[in-house]
């Protein structure tokens, strides 16, 4: 970046700087970020020197796009605002959409609750105090019927949080389309679908990694034909933060993911340009707000590389890494909740400065409950300050050039690349994941982080520091009302005697021959969920054939 | 009730709490084995041991869930290690068992080693002695598998079984002499992946050497037993194995062995005891400065002490 | 003697989130006891049945899906039907004061809320488990 004379004259300030700094009285604070990683005082040219303008950072809408994937990024859309929500009864979760709606939220996502996210219908005994308590229960076609009362899906996009079962509900989706009137072609949303991070990280699984992985590239490949403007994967690094990794392991493990999908792709059959377009990426936003930032702009580096040169994919939007961010529910204390909004402000912040695609913002009140109306509002409104009020959104990657920013993501993607191949060393992902080696390397920082806090190495406002005695919560809390157990498991037997049962029995059969054959699963599943069969029941069956995934065992 | 009656009622709980007497080597541990000793003999005992990774937890979970359907009622020992700095440990065999927890006539145990370094927890041989006398036909020991050779399994077994995965070539050249002592059967577990037939035929070329005809012939079992494939075959293999050592008398042999071994560890213990009970510290103190000073050499004073003890 | 505190830790329901009963065993495994995990998605007959197995002093259950007052009940009963109350039942989760208040007064030991330190579950256990409990007549 710097000619060579004006360096070394550089360096030799650097040098100047530091002799004086050493003789300042220091804190004895420890300089680490969220992570662990030491940061130095200061950063100078000498610490990008090695960085090369146009083929490191360029410009936006550039490869390797590390500027943001839009050449005009939030001067010409801003990013979505998009509150994961979903609580109770389908019904009272449809009131909570168009509450959101009305308060100028631009998309939907949908959180389901335990027994959906598992695959259990809310009359399993399984699902026993589970049933709409961290979402919405659906368990037909009905339940996404109500959901989506009055919101018409040619003019909304839709996130679904879902998973092991996520074929399913993307089925229901659609079809809840067609009864709209409006052709699949026309949909535009994104399913989870990223197994690969829950048997790292968030550990709702159903079926061992093979057939989950068939169910995948199933979706990717019926999408790309009917469905061609839904993301298909969400590849997440949300929760793989949450259960504990650094941002480097988040950043590292989340993208080898992405590689994962993208050979099990090739390896299926389908050309990488087919489906490649449609994979996007899940990220958390903790407090470290320049290591957050890197991050981003690290990661959309390293996709853009290994797409092209790697993987060979010739489209640009298959280079692209668009993604979705969540600010960190793991940074949200308990302990005088109001100080979570400003905990959410800094990392939408981050998230933003990052040049994320959408974002949710968490409710001050999600280290209790599911959010209030309130705590919701006020989470919406952050996002509306940055966009509005702070200016950050008219410049694009303001913070390109910064010393310490750029050489922090030159450092991400370092750190990445050398856990790129130490997974391959291992034997790729699923061998990892079997081994349990993620899990191992998550549950450590874990645990480090965990003693960081209690040694005090690390300040956590109001957990270990600057707490108040006998301090009373003086926000509303919500509480999931306990009949709605009852109303689920009512509105499940209705649907089971007004359904075609004979109908619901040979779509089921139907279904049971295809998952054991080598089918695409997706159309069978579509005429399962047409018929009113349930979540569970489709479940069931291919779990007969699938078998279902055991934990690995622990260290 | 005393907790011997319901033992001897088949309450779990009292079962549960008299292993915790024995393996805490409670005041009374001596007498409850000894109050139980004639009820033992029975079961039929299985060791699993092997390199950490190979699965064995899951076949253990596996080859219980065919015994119990076959009418036996089975007891488990998953001994995983203590940490010598803490003393803690972290026993996690269960996670493979799940299920199997609340099946009829399941009993599941983790032992920590405590200290033991041999593969097994000091206490692994008494706590199989007390399943066995509440009633288990089958007694499946896994041992704590963290790739040293793990040689105290074969003194608490009838038959045992070593296991490996397609990956652990390398480490069977390094567990070779030990693994011929000790292993009845081979078990190559997750054979479905890249290397199986490779690890099959490399034991088969060193077991060659040590197969004999008319003799037991040492079989090699292939299984997968996350998918429970092969796991009928290895049964199998088990039951020849009994059939085999009883009909030529060599478990009556093996058994009379680890009868030897277990006279000579409680008398050693008791010795201990003894020792510890009569040797205070200040007497060792006081020793430790008359060998310092050249006034006894340590042999003679070691001899001098052992006289006094009046054995 | 020598008597370990044997402590089994679980997770009942369906949630999967274990960062926090992972980070509790180590840290109980740190601190000299001996830990039991059963993993993850335990019913209560589970539970109850791996405590009785292992004769653990006491079970740690964590909840943060909601459902901790139909888990820690349903794993409460059936001690008390297998003539097990000896086993100390304490956890943590997501509760809010007034369930942890209703928990406590149907038998639940202490339960720990988010920002409570693993320091505080050493402490808290090793003070519980002292008394130790009433031996039984083996003979």
């Amino acid at each position: 970046m710097f000619d060579k004379d004006k360096l070394k004259k550089i360096e030799e300030e650097k040098r100047k700087w530091e002799g004086v700094y050493k003789t300042c009285k220091a804190t004895n604070r420890r300089c680490i970020t969220v992570s662990g990683e030491e940061v130095n005082p200061l950063y100078s040219p000498a610490d990008i020197a090695n960085i090369d303008f146009s083929k490191d950072i360029a410009f936006p809408g550039e490869f390797p796009y590390t500027r943001g994937i839009r050449t005009n990024m939030y001067r010409g859309r801003l990013w979505t605002m998009r509150q994961f929500s979903g609580m109770g009864t389908p019904r009272q979760t449809n009131e909570r959409y168009h509450f959101l709606l009305q308060r100028g939220q631009t998309g939907l996502s949908v959180a389901f609750d335990l027994p959906t996210l598992m695959g259990y219908d809310s009359d399993h005994p399984r699902s026993l105090g589970e049933v709409g308590v961290c979402g919405v229960a659906v368990d037909s076609l009905k339940d996404m019927e109500i959901i989506f009362d009055g919101i018409s899906l040619d003019k909304i996009s839709t996130s679904m949080t879902i998973n092991a079962p996520a074929s399913i509900l993307f089925a229901m989706y659609i079809a809840v389309g067609e009864k709209q009137g409006i052709s699949s072609e026309k949909l535009t949303g994104t399913i989870q679908n990223d197994i690969l991070k829950e048997y790292i990280a968030q550990k709702e699984w159903i079926f061992p990694p093979l057939p989950h992985m068939r169910l995948i590239t199933d979706v990717m490949a019926f999408s790309s034909r009917h469905v061609p403007k839904w993301n298909t994967i969400s590849i997440s690094g949300y929760h793989i933060r949450e259960a504990g990794a650094t941002a480097v392991q988040e950043l590292a493990f989340t993208l080898a993911d992405g590689f994962a999908y993208v050979e099990a792709g090739i390896k299926a059959g389908l050309d990488v340009d087919d489906f490649a377009p449609r994979l996007s990426f899940f990220f958390n936003s903790h407090l470290d707000f320049f290591e957050e930032i890197a991050k981003y702009r690290a990661a959309r580096r390293i996709w853009a590389r290994h797409m092209r040169e790697r993987y060979k994919a010739k489209k640009e939007e298959s280079w692209l890494l668009r993604f979705h961010t969540q600010t960190a529910g793991c940074s949200l204390t308990a302990q005088q909740p109001e100080n979570n909004i400003a905990r959410t402000a800094f990392e939408a912040l981050a998230a933003v400065l990052g040049g994320t695609q959408s974002l949710h913002t968490n409710s001050m009140d999600e280290s209790w409950a599911l959010p209030s109306e309130k705590a919701v509002q006020i989470a919406l409104r952050t996002q509306q300050l940055i966009a509005f009020e702070t200016g950050v959104a008219n410049t694009i990657d303001p913070l390109a050039g910064s010393y310490y920013v750029e050489s922090l993501t030159n450092k991400m993607e370092e750190e990445a690349e050398k856990y790129f191949a130490e997974i391959e060393r291992r034997g790729g992902v699923l061998k990892g994941i079997e081994e349990g080696y993620f899990q191992r390397e998550i549950a450590e920082a874990a645990y480090r982080y965990q003693k960081e806090i209690e040694s005090k190495d690390r300040i956590v406002v109001g957990i270990n520091d600057f707490l108040i005695q006998d301090e009373k919560i003086e926000i509303p809390i919500l509480k999931v009302d306990p009949e709605v157990e009852k109303k689920q498991v009512q509105a499940i037997k209705k649907v089971k005697t007004e359904r075609d049962n004979d109908k619901v029995k040979r779509s089921l059969e139907n279904l049971k021959k295809v998952v054991q054959g080598t089918d695409n699963t997706m159309p069978a599943i579509l005429e399962c969920v047409r018929c009113y069969a349930t979540e569970g029941e489709i479940v069931e069956v291919m779990k007969s054939v699938f078998g279902e995934y055991v934990e690995p065992p622990l260290i | 009730m005393s907790l011997l009656d319901r033992f001897l009622q088949k309450d779990e709980v009292a079962l549960s709490r008299l292993i915790s007497y024995v393996e805490n080597q409670a005041p009374d541990y001596r007498k409850i084995l000894s109050s139980l000793y004639s009820r033992t003999g029975k079961a039929y005992r299985v060791g699993i041991t092997g390199p950490p990774g190979a699965g064995k937890s899951t076949l253990v979970d596996k080859l219980s869930c065919d015994l119990i359907q076959n009418g036996n009622e089975v007891g488990i020992i998953a001994v995983d290690p203590s940490s010598p700095f803490t003393g803690g440990a972290l026993l996690g065999d269960r996670i493979r068992m799940q299920d199997l927890t609340t099946k009829k006539g399941i009993f599941i145990r983790s032992m920590a080693t405590r200290g033991s370094l041999g593969g097994l927890a000091f206490a692994t041989k008494e706590v199989s002695l007390l399943l066995d006398a509440f009633g288990k036909d089958f007694i499946l020991i896994e041992t704590v598998g963290v790739g040293q050779i793990e040689l105290d399994i074969v003194d608490a077994c009838d038959t045992t079984l070593v296991v490996f995965v397609p990956e652990s070539g390398d480490s069977i050249q390094a567990m070779k002499a030990g693994l011929m002592e000790i292993a009845d059967i081979f078990v190559v577990n997750k054979a479905d992946r890249e290397g199986a037939n490779r690890i099959v035929s490399e034991l088969d070329m060193i077991l060659d050497v040590r197969r004999k005809k008319g003799e037991w012939n040492y079989p090699i079992v292939s299984t997968e037993a996350v998918n429970n494939k092969g796991i009928d075959d290895l049964l199998k293999k088990i039951k020849e194995h009994r059939k085999y050592i009883t009909e030529n008398h060599l478990l009556e042999k093996h058994r009379k062995e680890q009868i030897k071994s277990e006279l000579k560890k409680i008398m050693e213990l008791k010795l201990k005891e003894l020792l510890e009970k009569n040797l205070s510290d200040a007497n060792l103190d006081q020793l430790a400065e008359k060998v310092y000073s050249g006034q006894e050499d340590p042999y003679s004073a070691g001899e001098k002490i052992l006289e006094n003890l009046n054995l | 003697m020598r008597k370990k505190y044997r402590i089994l830790l679980a997770k009942p329901g369906l949630d999967g989130h274990d960062r926090g009963i992972k980070v509790v065993a180590a840290a109980l495994r740190d601190a000299g006891f001996e830990v039991i995990y059963t993993g993850l998605r335990q019913t209560a007959e589970m539970i109850v049945e791996a405590a009785i197995q292992e004769d653990v002093d006491a079970i740690g259950m964590s909840i943060l899906s909601g459902a901790h007052m139909t888990l820690f009940p349903a794993v409460l009963d059936l001690l008390k039907k297998r003539k097990c109350e000896h086993i100390l039942v304490f956890g943590g989760g997501i509760i809010p004061d007034e369930d942890i208040s209703k928990l406590e007064k149907k038998g639940v030991g202490k339960l720990f809320t988010p920002g409570a330190t693993t320091g505080e579950i050493i402490e808290y256990l090793k003070k519980a488990l002292k008394e130790g409990r009433k031996e039984e007549a083996v003979f």
